[in-house]
């Protein structure tokens, strides 16, 4: 047993002996901790993500950086959990990196929002921005709102909006049917709002919460669907919750759109098929059929080339978007200060890769841009995942029309 | 009455689906006296290698090989695993089984990638059977229920009226004299989990596409299965059927009402308003909860019968 101790304790004497013997990075860069779930049940998105950063960063780097240097990403596990985020947090600011970036989940997003806050204001020699790349919940820039957030991508009520605004004119009787967990609800309360606002035509049928990734059968909403004589069925369901709904509905026969607002995500084509033909809508922030229906070669361009390489489809244009004006605002600061970062990020303008103009509202720091509405459809340049199908662009809600309102009101740091 | 008879077929596949699962955990608790954490896992495996079975080969073959494969998988499993820890009592064997549950999920994720199959049903099965009310009812459905049927009914034979039944329910009681007698007692447990990974994989091959085959598909189904083992009672294979389908059936019902408590006691003059501590639980509809119901029965049924209903032991 002593042997055995001894042996375990030499090999991690010499793993430990090897990792220290690696020479330490000598190219100056400029660091972005980048906190997602990358184990667990999450982790697909994750290891999505970052492969899409490598992407993108091989370009805005390509481009020149900022201030001259390279962008270099960090990435921190936080398994989904507020918790862990913060805990990666505290590391990311013991190692100095001015910036922390989060794409999964409002929880983290929410926890990380009061966690940079209390950094910053009780370390103003070290101050860190948080770049929201995808917690939703439309509270985190209104009632919850702060100065070192900045989100990238649009909120609950805009993807609400744009979905409303896509819905055809002769769609009469709508069914809700969402997850019980907060971005569920969220999706539930703005799709009504818009709905009486936008189209007061449209009678809601039914309104349902069903228990998050609980739900084995879905045989009985699918009866429950068809008992309201509903024409279309707005979910903010995805993975698991939404492919099992619609396999439901096409083996048991029910005929009615599902204008989703999740459908996009990766596996989700795979998942659905051709199961979705017809009757399958989404609200995506970029598509790679997009840039072909507009005739935008270089963004059709760029598309391809991630295509080239990889099962999955290039969406997340906001991704780039937010490097972009990162560096700009870096170099306009002249250093990664966050203060002045944050001060030249307010109120800037930019054209995103398809060439759409869009801006970091000063207000709220929420990112104003368009997005796609789209149905599945076999009449497309780029099908989704090798499915054969692809997401045909329907609508566009153009920036001004998401430019909603906010009720923030943003404490700002004395300067 | 349309309602009821659609949601009674609705909640007998689905109940037959639990069964196909609950079967194999059941099987190899009673007779090892093992509760298999990794048994959704091996239900996953099963979808995965019949994913990939069925590309090659088309579907039916693969019905029968993921399954053997997953009965192979097992038995590597009980011999090179299970029975060294088995010394150690029933706790050490738990964790064992606990353990292979994320060792097999990450194994999964780095064959076969995080996102889910394209894994879809047979195009010879993919038709509507029949149609009632203007509800279609799957051809594949149809098939499920005839490939839980046969396996109820084979394993049923199996134990209490074949020769290797009654060595294999003996050899759980009494390893010594049936030892004694000349039977290798461990080869016995090997091939008992076997045929308990066996059901599961199968279970998998079928289930995986009527549902979807993805890594989180274990962590979906693992928690249900367990109520329907212990609500049936651990070790009982009718109790099981019982289980599976009461459990099937509820979860159905329960997303077709839409009262909630404080519903059913206004009649009675009882009016619920304002912002109490008890208006969300007293106004929240059933269908609301339907999925969590079975865990709640399954609380009850361990507080006044903790065999499950008709098992023969205590959990």
């Amino acid at each position: 047993m002593i042997s055995v101790i001894r042996r375990i304790c030499w090999a991690f004497m010499v793993i430990s002996l090897a990792a220290g013997g690696r020479p330490a990075v000598a190219e100056d860069t400029i660091k972005v901790a980048y906190v997602d779930p990358f184990s667990g049940p999450f982790a697909s998105g994750g290891d999505e993500f970052l492969k899409v950063f490598g992407y993108i960063l091989a370009k805005v780097n390509a481009d020149g950086g900022a201030l001259g240097k390279k962008f270099e990403l960090v990435p921190f596990d936080d398994k989904l959990q507020p918790a862990e985020a913060l805990i990666a947090l505290k590391s990311i600011t013991d190692q100095n990196i001015p910036f922390v970036m989060q794409c999964t989940g409002s929880n983290v997003g929410a926890a990380l929002v009061d966690g940079v806050s209390k950094h910053n204001a009780r370390n103003p020699d070290n101050r860190i921005l948080y770049l929201n790349c995808g917690a939703l919940a439309t509270e985190l820039t209104n009632e919850q709102c702060d100065f070192w957030q900045f989100r990238f991508t649009g909120n609950v009520e805009m993807r609400a909006a744009a979905g409303i605004k896509a819905l055809p004119m002769d769609v009469k009787k709508v069914y809700l049917l969402n997850q019980d967990y907060l971005f569920g609800q969220s999706i539930q309360h703005d799709t009504r709002k818009w709905l009486a606002k936008l189209r007061p035509d449209i009678q809601v049928v039914g309104d349902e919460l069903m228990p998050f990734g609980k739900v084995q059968d879905f045989s009985p909403y699918i009866q429950k669907i068809k008992a309201s004589s509903a024409q279309s069925v707005i979910t903010g369901n995805y993975n698991r919750d939404l492919n099992l709904l619609i396999k439901a509905a096409v083996d048991d026969g029910l005929n009615v759109r599902f204008d989703t607002y999740l459908a996009h995500l990766i596996g989700g084509p795979t998942a659905i098929g051709a199961a979705g033909e017809h009757r399958l809508t989404t609200i995506t922030e970029f598509d790679p059929n997009v840039p072909a229906e507009l005739h935008k070669t270089d963004a059709e361009a760029f598309s391809n080339g991630w295509r080239a390489n990889h099962e999955t489809d290039f969406s997340e244009v906001p991704f780039l978007t937010m490097f972009q004006m990162l560096a700009r605002a870096i170099d306009k600061a002249g250093s990664t200060d966050a203060l002045q970062v944050a001060l030249a990020l307010e109120g800037m303008k930019a054209t995103d890769l398809v060439g759409f103009p869009v801006e970091m509202r000063k207000d709220d720091h929420q990112l104003l841009m368009p997005y796609y509405a789209a149905s599945f459809s076999r009449d497309v340049k780029y099908d989704a995942e090798k499915t054969g199908l692809g997401w045909k662009t329907d609508f566009i809600a153009s920036t001004e029309d998401l430019t909603l309102p906010t009720v923030c009101k943003m404490k700002r740091p004395a300067s | 009455m349309e309602t009821v008879l659609i949601s009674v077929l609705n909640g007998l596949v689905y109940g037959m689906l639990l069964f196909m699962l609950a079967s194999g955990l059941t099987l190899i608790f009673s007779m090892m006296g093992v509760l298999n954490f990794a048994h959704a896992s091996i239900y996953m495996l099963g979808a995965y290698l019949a994913f990939t079975a069925s590309q090659f080969l088309g579907f039916f073959p693969a019905l029968i090989i993921a399954p053997v494969v997953c009965g192979l998988i097992g038995a590597a499993i009980e011999i090179w695993g299970l029975r060294r820890v088995h010394h150690n009592g029933h706790i050490a064997e738990l964790l064992f089984t606990f353990g292979l549950v994320f060792i097999i999920q990450r194994l999964v994720q780095m064959t076969w990638g995080m996102l889910p199959m394209a894994y879809r049903v047979p195009p010879v099965l993919d038709f509507p059977l029949f149609s009632l009310y203007g509800v279609n009812f799957p051809a594949y459905r149809a098939f499920m229920l005839l490939v839980s049927g046969a396996m109820l009914l084979g394993t049923w034979l199996l134990l209490k009226k074949t020769r290797v039944g009654l060595i294999i329910q003996a050899a759980l009681t009494h390893p010594n004299m049936v030892s004694a007698l000349g039977h290798n007692v461990p080869r016995v447990f090997t091939i008992v989990f076997a045929g308990g990974c066996l059901l599961a994989g199968l279970a998998g091959v079928i289930g995986g596409n009527y549902q979807t085959t993805e890594p989180g598909m274990a962590d979906s189904m693992g928690p249900i299965v367990f109520v329907v083992v212990v609500f049936g009672g651990l070790g009982s294979l009718a109790g099981c059927v019982v289980a599976s389908i009461i459990m099937g059936m509820i979860q159905t019902f329960a997303v077709v009402i839409d009262y909630s408590i404080s519903d059913i006691l206004r009649p009675l003059g009882v009016v619920f308003t304002g912002d109490t501590l008890f208006t969300e639980i007293l106004t929240v509809p059933v269908a609301r909860i339907g999925a969590l119901l079975p865990f709640v029965m399954m609380v009850t049924i361990l507080f006044f019968r903790p065999r499950g209903l008709l098992g023969t032991r205590d959990t």
